[in-house]
């Protein structure tokens, strides 16, 4: 385990930290750690600059602290875990391949940004762009799994392949722009244009939500896929409803202002059941 | 001054081939036959190579179009090599389409002093020469889009010639470039009507009688009768179709012996008649071109990887975004052309691509003759610039080639020739297809050879390859005008190129006929209009031939 503590908070430019991650400081012992350059602005300094350093030669590591102006926390990180004990920067967990990055307070934009493996979980609210491609770039992540308990900002999952994303609380406008595959869960709803442009993949929302008019109802049913997808999710702690007793989904098909193979559900629980 | 001793030198246009000799620089940055005085830096080039520095003669790496495209693809520059600010060197990204201190790094650390801007609109002339500016190191010459500038078609299509040619002479001269450049003739003024041309002998869209073929033999002829020193640079109409062979053959027989340079002549080369049924046609391209002396052609080489396409063909562009659903960016240029911008990958998996690969390599195999066909990838539409070296090793290592064809799709192998070519470049021909050969096509007396006046320019090479068994990646020694510009693989001076120009006599009357149809029809000031002379740094008049 190596353990970072922020020394105080950081204050003007944002601190760019791409060496915060498992497999650059993995083979290092402490001083090799403490050496690893980062970023503040265009300055190049040192991680015991800003942080003290405990541990050496580990791929588990423990930052505590309010890092919200520490960017690229676990960038192109391939495995161990990073545990974040306070908020995170922008570009959480960016072109991540595998392992896991846990928050227990809020994080930023662009969280697990054209990510294509692991996992990302935030105890608090995220910023917009979670999961998303970044500026010019034809796909977001393309693998693995983040999850948001809190709320979360514009663009989530925008062109994003594959993986899943799960927001627990409101989303703002434009989730799922431009997707081409995947599943995002809405567990509190969103807010415009959800799906816009998405091309195929699925968005389930447990709350009404308004529709573009170039969405189309097709049928209101249990889906069999939210089933299986409702077990994947309880072994995540998240609780997805598919018992028809209780509920049906209303499926509509879209956006067929572009390709329209895509499919937003909407929870629909029966007056008695939810009574 | 500088002397260099001991290196096998390459001196095509001079005669000399592998030859042990010095070459010398004075200090006015010129090769003399020799050097005297104390100040004299001596490099010592024992089992090296030297050769004349590199001349592109067809690059996109200035101007509005190639701005567009920096816009357009951040997805490249993210992934593209940094250039980091140094107390030397400007910061800059390299990739696609570098940023411009960057292009004048990754040329001259290539080899290359000499590079041609091959599509300029006047209305972006000014934007063109202040981005060259700052491009170091290397010079620079450009080249104006004319075969879609709607004063000059109509003028042609009232069969007012001479008016036509002082129109032309006028606006080279008020956008201080070099050449003239054809691209698609008539088909992008036809795009402004939702058109193109593929048709050469049928009246552009908008005119009655003025028809591809006009432009092209009116535009080589003004072009010889002003006198300019490069010929009529042509990127023909139906790039990239397939059976595309039929109208480029036409194109050469039409110009009846006037000069022109084909431009990447690899995009104009495909058999067939569909993209099923597509094949090279790089034998009947090169059979063709060989029988007409007064053309000379670069081929647009392909190389399997990302590539930007980026050209004034607005309606290629657009097809090739309905081909590939990739983003597209289109612009158009007033009444003078436009451009499109369509970022492609080119995939050794898929037949097209593969075809596309071969006829690029056939052409430069199939053509005999070194001196009239140039090594380019019409940066960045087939391939960055600076993979160069992996075209001059597929042509210099036949073994190496071969292998590479066996990793192209089986279906590929019954559509080229490439697999039956067993020519191998020698140095002395790597050194006339990059750098003697495109110089004397550009008219640039000074480039491209090493013989007393040429400029001191000099590319010194290891003579083995690198470990990973590729050539001319890395040079030794750049020198540029006598500076050592490049060595251990660093830059280590920054030199400002000179930009060519070149000024035609003309009728100085034709203002009075642009002034009044300019005021009517264009966005800003005629006063505006033409670039200033004190807007370019390092301008260097080269005479018409007729002058």
């Amino acid at each position: 385990m190596i353990t970072l503590t922020l020394k105080q908070p950081v204050e003007g430019v944002p601190l760019e930290a791409e060496s915060i991650c498992p497999d650059v400081m993995v083979t290092l012992d402490n001083a090799g750690v403490r050496a690893l350059p980062v970023y503040f602005g265009k300055r190049q300094c040192r991680i015991d600059d800003f942080f003290t350093v405990a541990g050496e030669k580990s791929d588990e590591i423990e930052v505590h602290g309010d890092l919200k102006k520490v960017r690229w926390i676990g960038r192109g990180m391939t495995r161990g875990r990073i545990s974040i004990d306070g908020n995170a920067g922008m570009h959480l967990g960016a072109y991540m391949k595998g392992g896991a990055i846990e928050v227990s307070g809020a994080a930023s934009d662009w969280v697990g940004g054209e990510m294509s493996g692991g996992s990302i979980r935030v105890a608090g609210n995220a910023g917009g762009q979670i999961g998303a491609a970044y500026r010019g770039s034809p796909r977001g992540m393309t693998d693995g799994t983040i999850m948001i308990g809190g709320s979360a900002g514009l663009e989530i999952g925008m062109r994003m392949k594959r993986g899943l994303i799960i927001i627990g609380g409101p989303v703002r406008d434009f989730a799922g722009l431009e997707m081409k595959g995947g599943t995002i869960v809405l567990r509190s709803g969103a807010e415009l244009r959800t799906g816009a442009w998405m091309q195929r993949g699925t968005i389930i929302s447990l709350k009404p939500i308004p529709l573009l008019p170039s969405f189309l109802y097709s049928s209101s049913y249990a889906p069999t896929f939210v089933g299986v997808l409702s077990k994947q999710l309880a072994s995540l702690g998240v609780a997805l409803p598919f018992d028809a007793q209780a509920g049906a989904y209303q499926r509509f098909l879209g956006d067929t202002a572009v390709v329209g193979k895509g499919e937003i559900l909407v929870w629909n629980a029966h007056a008695a059941a939810s009574a | 001054m500088v002397r260099i001793t001991g290196g096998r030198v390459y001196d095509p246009a001079n005669g000399v081939e592998g030859v042990v000799k010095d070459i010398c620089i004075d200090s006015a940055g010129r090769v003399v036959a020799d050097v005297n005085g104390g100040d004299v830096r001596t490099i010592d080039a024992t089992g090296m190579l030297v050769f004349p520095g590199g001349v592109d003669v067809h690059t996109h790496v200035a101007g509005g179009a190639l701005n567009f495209a920096r816009g357009l693809v951040p997805e490249n520059q993210r992934v593209a090599r940094k250039f980091v600010h140094t107390p030397e060197l400007r910061a800059g990204i390299g990739g696609l389409t570098p940023t411009t201190f960057a292009t004048g790094y990754l040329y001259a650390g290539m080899g290359w002093t000499t590079v041609n801007e091959a599509a300029v609109p006047i209305l972006s002339a000014k934007h063109t020469h202040e981005e060259m500016h700052d491009i170091p190191i290397v010079d620079k010459s450009t080249l104006l889009l004319m075969a879609n500038n709607e004063l000059l078609l109509d003028l042609l299509e009232v069969g007012e010639f001479e008016r036509a040619k002082s129109l032309v002479g006028w606006m080279l001269w008020a956008s201080k470039t070099f050449g003239i450049k054809a691209v698609n003739p008539g088909g992008v003024a036809a795009w402004k009507w939702g058109k193109n041309a593929n048709q050469l002998h049928q009246p552009i869209e908008g005119y009655s009688k003025v028809t591809a073929a006009q432009i092209v033999m009116d535009l080589a002829r003004i072009v010889d009768e002003l006198g300019l020193p490069h010929p009529m640079h042509i990127h023909q109409n139906n790039l990239g179709v397939p059976g595309n062979v039929g109208s480029t053959i036409e194109t050469m027989n039409m110009l009846q012996g006037r000069r022109a340079h084909l431009a990447h002549l690899q995009f104009h080369a495909y058999g067939g008649q569909d993209w099923s049924t597509m094949r090279s046609g790089a034998k009947e391209v090169a059979d063709a071109f060989m029988a007409h002396k007064n053309l000379t052609c670069d081929v647009g080489a392909i190389l399997f990887g990302d590539a930007v396409t980026i050209t004034a063909d607005g309606p290629w562009q657009h097809f090739l975004h309905e081909l590939t659903g990739r983003k597209w960016g289109n612009l158009d240029v007033e009444n003078e052309t436009g451009c499109g911008i369509v970022p492609y990958v080119y995939s050794d998996h898929k037949l097209v691509n593969a075809i596309q690969w071969a006829v690029g390599l056939e052409l430069l195999l199939l053509i005999d003759d070194p001196w009239r066909v140039y090594l380019t990838t019409d940066h960045p539409n087939g391939g960055g610039f600076w993979r160069y070296p992996e075209i001059m090793r597929l042509l210099m290592d036949v073994e190496f080639r071969k292998s590479e064809v066996k990793k192209l799709p089986a279906e590929a192998l019954n559509r080229i020739s490439l697999p039956e070519i067993d020519r191998q470049y020698s140095i002395s021909e790597m050194v006339i297809v990059t750098s003697a050969g495109p110089a004397r096509a550009l008219g640039l007396k000074q480039k491209g050879h090493l013989g007393a006046g040429a400029d001191g320019d000099v590319t010194i090479y290891s003579a083995k390859p690198d470990s990973d068994g590729v050539m001319f990646t890395h040079p030794r020694y750049v020198l540029k005008g006598g500076k050592v510009v490049v060595e251990e693989g660093q830059i280590r001076a920054l030199t400002e190129g000179r930009v060519f120009l070149v000024h035609p006599e003309f009728d100085p009357a034709i203002e009075d006929f642009i002034r009044p149809i300019f005021q009517k029809l264009y966005t800003l000031s005629f006063e505006n209009y033409p670039t200033e002379m004190t807007r370019l740094k390092h301008p260097e008049l080269v005479p018409c031939l007729l002058q």
